[in-house]
């Protein structure tokens, strides 16, 4: 508590110094801003990265066209305001950041060139991108082998641990488990459908979900997947009447997720009446979009972050946010999570004095992020941040309220034992 | 009692899913007429038939807007006129297009895949670009929302109800149209001898034009109605592509008959296959059968019997 109490004086003293300005996050300001002039180019940059004097350039690699420019364009939007905002509180190290927006285009191989390119051609300092596990696994190799740093935004699989990569999502564990443990004991669910989308994160997240199912002692009662863009679900919602589940499981992604949600409604299982009850860890305010909030409301999501989250931290974020990109912007957790990669590095890179990719990597883990949207988040040595896990319900108005969240932060644990 | 079902339990479930094929089924006939008449009568690969159904859907979008915003008292009959319009709009960009780019291919059938799929490209990117990456929702009229409980576990969809009277006051249409109309007359002259019909004073061009103007604007109207079941983005035409193809091919090009029994037949088929076995599988084995029977009959399940 400590801890929120001086937040919240910094807020004010901050609100003073700096009104009417776009909000810079007072971490910066607890220091003040670092002198170029302290930190010599030779000295900070042994590796021949991108630096001079007065700037760093750094990557953005997301897609922004194809498929994925759906989900991915918040997270663009997130990283381009976190360097805009580390910028107007005096950079990193004293240089201002610039940033080369590449597009991967929806296209795994597309991702590797073009990270290839950031690193080879351009030297940038380190890389925010990629959405999908498809387009991480195309390019590390790219960032093994050139040496690269990525900052990874979205929720994930797990069963990964690259010296290359900072996974600012949630891995799987610490998406499910909490969530799962929250459903059995405040809704006494005994009974559980899996259902998702027919590819790796559903699949993996799934089966960890149904070892924790069946650990408690619960049930499940029907486990089926659905190709990726399928749009007809009539028949497994028949299923779930019949079977009676207390809790859907659903990990179903992209135009599906629409499609489902709406036929699900159509053919009157009321979410809000909570039985079945729905639990989902795919869907996030920006997704709910265009589900549409009157079809989804009812709903219970497993997250790390929501945008109704009410902390100072958050809404400051928020208000920043939407000043930057318009008054109708949703945020997602992944997109939270996005915003979270320029400042850990920022940080990581003060607190080495360098910028070469070792030593960035040497000073990661035990990293302390107190203005994170999210709460407080700390860089775990495998990569991973500890975070907090949320439960939100969905309301009318496509926002999550929140029901729940863990008392401290949960561990990531990537390689789960006897989950595999 | 029938495996671990009570008999009213089974029963119900058999007339659910019956509705559920059913509802399959029009969807498929929907999505698949504009098709069927491009492809069936034109001779032209559509790649972009998915691109001109979500046109139909932006419209829609954009109509629900207007109406919520100037007119919310006609809010509930909007959905109508956003048909209406979706089949217009959609049609027009359909005569443009043949216009600029499908007249100078018709004797090159092949070519009008790669050009029609550049089309579409360039549909999803414009799309992404003028109207954004994001999906957008569409809200429904309240009286569209929601079930009719027959029973404790009988629920059926009005969304579904209503799908199924589109689909079938379209396809009367499509029938009358092709079959008792001077223009469908004309068409189907054009499609079985060109030169002759030419002869005979039809300005054949024209009915090429118009043809392809009529399945887009089906396609339009198709995008329309899935607003309710789908989802509507720059990239949610490719969604329905390979599914109307599928129907397409397997009833036989030429034929709306055809059509209409190979919709069904794999409705049928891949939702009865859901319910015992899990989504992709039932995918895998619908397509597997798909291939099995036009191995056997590659010209389709129904064919024109013409002299050639």
């Amino acid at each position: 508590m400590t801890d929120e109490n001086s937040e919240n004086k910094m807020n004010i003293t901050r609100r003073h110094m700096l009104a009417g300005m776009a909000s810079i996050p007072a971490l910066a300001m607890m220091g003040g801003a670092l002198k170029a002039s302290d930190y010599p180019t030779a000295a900070v940059n042994t590796s021949g990265l991108a630096v001079t004097d007065d700037t760093v350039t750094v990557g953005i690699l997301h897609s922004i066209t194809g498929t994925m420019a759906i989900s991915e364009t918040g997270s663009v939007q997130a990283e381009k305001l976190a360097i805009e905002q580390i910028n107007a509180s005096g950079g990193v190290l004293g240089r201002q950041i610039e940033y080369i927006q590449e597009d991967g285009g929806s296209d795994w191989p597309t991702f590797a060139e073009k990270a290839k390119k950031l690193l080879v051609q351009d030297k940038v300092a380190s890389v925010m991108g990629c959405w999908t596990s498809a387009s991480r696994k195309a390019v590390l190799p790219v960032f093994e082998q050139y040496n690269g740093m990525l900052y990874y935004p979205t929720f994930y699989e797990g069963l990964e641990q690259s010296p290359n990569v900072i996974y600012t999502g949630q891995e799987a564990t610490q998406q499910i488990i909490a969530g799962i443990d929250w459903v059995s004991e405040t809704k006494d669910a005994k009974s559980f459908f899996l259902l998702g989308s027919d590819y790796i994160w559903p699949r993996t997240s799934n089966k960890i979900a149904r070892k924790h199912i069946e650990k408690l002692g619960h049930k499940v009662v029907g486990e089926e997947y659905y190709p990726l863009g399928h749009t007809q679900f009539n028949s497994v919602i028949n299923k779930i009447k019949l079977r009676k589940p207390d809790v859907i499981y659903a990990i179903v992604v992209g135009g599906s997720n629409v499609a489902f949600y709406k036929q699900l409604k159509a053919a009157g299982i009321d979410m809000t009446k909570e039985s079945p009850l729905l639990l989902t860890i795919s869907v996030t305010e920006d997704e709910i979009l265009g589900i549409g909030g009157e079809n989804i409301d009812g709903a219970y999501a497993c997250m790390k972050y929501f945008q109704s989250l009410d902390n100072p931290n958050n809404m400051e974020f928020v208000k920043a946010f939407k000043e930057r990109w318009g008054d109708e912007i949703v945020i997602g957790d992944v997109t939270q999570a996005a915003y979270l990669g320029p400042w850990l590095w920022k940080m990581a890179v003060e607190k080495a004095g360098s910028f070469d990719v070792d030593k960035v990597r040497e000073a990661s883990p035990g990293l302390e992020f107190n203005k994170a949207p999210e709460g407080y988040v700390r860089i775990h040595e495998n990569h991973h941040l500890w975070s907090k896990t949320r439960v939100g319900l969905a309301k009318p108005d496509g926002q999550y309220e929140l029901v729940y969240e863990t008392a401290d932060l949960v561990e990531p644990d990537p390689f789960p034992e006897g989950y595999q | 009692m029938i495996g671990d079902y009570t008999y009213v339990e089974f029963s119900s479930i058999l007339a659910m899913q019956g509705f559920a094929g059913l509802s399959l089924f029009s969807v498929f006939v929907l999505m698949a007429l504009g098709l069927a008449i491009i492809f069936g009568q034109m001779g032209v690969i559509n790649m972009a038939h998915g691109e001109f159904m979500i046109l139909g859907a932006y419209v829609t979008y954009f109509c629900s807007l207007f109406f919520q915003e100037y007119l919310p008292s006609l809010f509930g009959i909007y959905f109508f006129i956003a048909m209406i319009l979706a089949f217009f709009v959609s049609g027009a960009l359909g005569v443009v297009v043949e216009w600029l780019m499908i007249r100078h291919l018709y004797k090159r059938p092949l070519d009008t895949l790669l050009a029609t799929w550049g089309l579409s490209l360039i549909l999803q990117q414009f799309y992404r670009s003028v109207f954004g990456a994001r999906e957008v929702g569409v809200t429904l009229p309240d009286w569209l929302l929601g079930s009719i409980s027959l029973t404790d576990i009988i629920d059926v969809p009005i969304n579904g109800l209503f799908v199924m009277a589109i689909t079938l006051t379209i396809t009367l249409g499509v029938a009358f149209i092709m079959y008792k109309s001077t223009w469908g007359k004309q068409i189907r002259a054009v499609v079985q001898n060109r030169t002759m019909a030419g002869a005979v004073g039809i300005n054949t061009k024209m009915v090429d034009r118009m043809t392809y103007g009529l399945g887009c604007g089906i396609a339009g109207v198709a995008g329309s109605a899935f607003t309710m079941i789908g989802s509507t983005g720059p990239t949610a035409g490719q969604l329905y592509i390979v599914d109307t193809f599928l129907v397409v091919v397997f009833g036989g090009a030429a034929s709306l008959l055809g059509t209409i029994a190979s919709a069904f037949t794999i409705s049928q088929a891949q939702s009865t296959m859901e319910f015992f076995m899990s989504g992709s599988t039932a995918k895998v084995l619908t397509l597997l059968t798909v291939v099995g029977i036009l191995m056997l009959r590659p010209q389709g399940l129904f064919t024109l019997k013409i002299r050639r």
